[in-house]
């Protein structure tokens, strides 16, 4: 803000003479600054603007360091901001970068995609089997109701909200057994979607490590957001929380249920009374 | 059936609440007779562990008797007399069956908590936060066992309550800490902190063949207790004496060959750096105190060993990595897995090798469970360990 009011000054500070067009260029860097903070403030998913200000600190650094041959200028000032400059930028790029990592959520904004993995204890082949029993994925993953597999299509039933359920069909695009398995939603679907999963050893050769990618795509409007939301403000939440269940399930037989996990919302660790509803997901024989 | 509750910062209340229920094939139902108050339990009690909720039911060192079991739990029986270990494990994934017990892979449903706070998460834990699991604890009438065909542990009816309870957690909890010492005969291992677990190390660290066992502590009683029960050769009362000149007196200017950390992230001290720690901790700067970890890194020999089982929950300052480099120290550290020495210490204890029950100071009702929290929070009446009679 300083930049844009009183460049002048600004100028004196960083050890630059004050020249109209050093004014000039510190004005536009100031104008630079509120607009990429604005960029950063409006959004939720700050990714993208906060990489702008990584860009603007690597030319605010090249104007300084373009300084230090100009006739004028205070070196020992010029100094020092260039290093301040440089421990900004580093701020800004260690932002930036641990933005990124969350950018998961582009909520009604293109589609949703989502990479995950885990190592279950069971060979290749019985995880396999047991996911492309399509009927057993409700035994983990929490926002299903019921899958039927009806040969060359599968009916999905998820919940949504307000008690209600949402059905689509889906097809399994490619199959090869104990490695991959790839399915999408048939036309029609409300929320379109597609996954891929893939079934290998782990170096050591115990267990199976399976990578699931998803990505789906939440029509607009308010029905749109709300099932959105039934996935997850943080899909790729969901989705780990559906692969440990799955990695549970395989390993021990069931879903692990602790007295404050059934249910829905924060609850203190203890029974639950006669009159209180609890979810015990997958609960039925595995 | 009533249970000890958390209820906020330094408030603990019993409560009537539901009984537990099987919610598994592999659950089991024990009726409590003893459980314990863990110095772990006093930093649930003064909030230094997050994702408490109120009404949370504490504790996680109790035994009793099996009144139900889920029907493919097919190693109890109702009437059998178990001792259950802290860690919750189900003994199928990897590292149940690296006997690593106490990360168990699939007993913490609310592993994310846990990863978002440390990266990966550990098991579940009775009555221990909702970052580790959200499991209602065994400071009550009745508790339900998850995986209990993998945890609890038969227990002969000839042995007391009392010599058989710690074997839930801090007893294996103290031997692992000096079996992490790798003692070899005629070592000197100095142990931090003569609370009941660090009681447990120096008797361990001479089973296992340590030479001299040196306690750091400052209650005189403690101290006390720590060379008359646990066998240690020497007490130094750090209020009194400089720990490291101390140390480095009584190992030829060498240092201990190892150093178990039994304090954990609520130390005190009477120095200048206590005040600091303490500071930053209530600015959130740092979320424990670490300065026993500290002087135990200050004062090892080169080469030697750090074992840490005092409790850590978050983030520590002033971390002396350049000792732990430029001297080759090494460090070990772990939450017990403590299915993997209840039996053999089960043994120790039947053949007379070793009675814990020495700790144990005060019994009371469960009931009078918030008078034992204050109790061994503020070392009144010499206070060293708290079993409340659930039966």
């Amino acid at each position: 803000m300083s930049q844009l009011t009183v460049p002048e000054r600004v100028a004196g500070l960083i050890g630059l003479r004050n020249r109209q067009q050093t004014r000039w260029v510190l004005r536009a860097l100031g104008v630079r600054e509120i607009l990429t903070g604005l960029g950063i403030l409006a959004r939720r998913e700050a990714a993208g603007p906060l990489w702008a200000r990584v860009a603007g600190d690597a030319m605010d650094l090249g104007l300084l360091g373009g300084s230090f041959g100009a006739k004028g200028t205070r070196k020992g000032r010029l100094l020092a901001s260039t290093a301040a400059v440089a421990g900004v930028t580093l701020a800004d790029a260690y932002a930036a970068a641990g933005s990124s990592r969350n950018v998961s959520v582009q909520k009604l904004v293109g589609p949703i995609h989502v990479v995950r993995s885990i190592t279950i204890n069971r060979e290749p082949e019985v995880v396999y089997q047991f996911w492309r029993t399509l009927e057993n994925l409700p035994k983990f993953m929490a926002h299903l109701e019921s899958v039927r597999d009806e040969g060359d299509v599968s009916v999905w039933r998820a919940k949504a909200p307000a008690g209600t359920s949402v059905e689509w069909r889906a097809e399994i695009t490619l199959d090869i057994p104990n490695q991959k398995l790839a399915w999408r939603s048939l036309d029609g679907a409300v929320v379109p979607n597609r996954g891929v999963v893939c079934f290998q050893a782990p170096p050591n050769g115990r267990g199976t490590e399976v990578l699931v990618e998803l990505k789906y795509e939440p029509p607009g409007g308010a029905l749109g957001a709300a099932i959105a939301k039934l996935f997850g403000e943080e899909p790729g939440q969901q989705i780990a929380g559906d692969l440990r269940r799955l990695k549970q399930v395989l390993e021990t037989g069931t879903v692990t249920y602790s007295d404050a996990s059934i249910h829905s919302g924060m609850h203190a660790a203890r029974p639950p009374a006669p009159d209180e509803r609890v979810t015990l997901l997958g609960a039925s024989e595995v | 059936m009533k249970a000890n509750c958390w209820m906020g910062k330094k408030r603990v209340e019993v409560q009537n609440v539901p009984d537990p229920k099987i919610l598994s094939a592999r659950d089991a139902i024990v009726r409590i007779t003893s459980t314990a108050i863990c110095g772990s339990d006093l930093h649930l009690y003064n909030g230094f562990v997050p994702t408490m909720e109120k009404g949370d039911i504490l504790g996680h060192e109790f035994m009793g008797e099996v009144v139900e079991v889920g029907k493919d739990v097919s190693n109890l029986a109702v009437g059998d007399r178990v001792v259950v270990p802290f860690p919750i494990a189900c003994g199928n994934c990897g590292a149940c069956q690296a006997g690593a017990t106490s990360l168990c892979e699939n007993s913490n449903p609310n592993a994310w908590m846990a990863e978002k706070m440390w990266g990966h998460s550990p098991c579940g834990i009775f009555g221990y936060s909702h970052l580790l699991g959200g499991y209602a604890g065994g400071q009550a009438e009745y508790a339900r066992v998850p995986f209990a065909d993998v945890g609890p542990l038969k227990v002969p009816s000839h042995l007391t309550d009392e010599q058989v309870l710690f074997l839930s957690d801090i007893l294996p909890t103290g031997y692992m800490g000096a079996e992490m010492c790798n003692i070899e005969p005629g070592a000197v291992v100095a142990v931090w902190g003569a609370g009941p677990v660090g009681l447990f190390a120096m008797a361990s660290a001479k089973l296992l063949g340590a030479e001299r066992v040196i306690a750091i502590d400052r209650y005189e009683k403690r101290l006390q207790r720590a060379v008359v029960g646990a066998g240690a050769t020497h007490a130094i009362n750090y209020e009194e004496h400089d720990v490291y000149d101390t140390l480095q007196g009584l190992t030829g200017g060498r240092g201990p060959d190892a150093c178990i950390d039994a304090v954990g992230l609520e130390a005190h001290s009477d120095g200048a750096m206590y005040a600091l720690d303490r500071g930053k901790q209530a600015l959130m700067l740092e979320s424990d105190r670490p300065i026993a970890l500290r002087q135990a890194i200050r004062c090892c020999r080169n080469g030697g060993t750090v074992s840490v089982i005092g409790v850590y929950g978050g983030f520590i300052d002033k971390f002396p990595m350049g000792a732990v480099v430029n001297r080759s120290l090494t460090i070990k550290s772990g939450q017990c897995h403590v299915h993997r020495y209840m039996r053999p210490l089960l043994e120790r204890i039947e053949s007379g090798e070793l009675d814990p029950s020495f700790v144990i100071t005060h019994s009371l009702p469960l009931s009078a469970a918030a008078e034992g929290y204050d109790m061994f929070l503020n070392n009144r009446d010499g206070c060293e360990k708290v079993v409340l009679k659930a039966a």
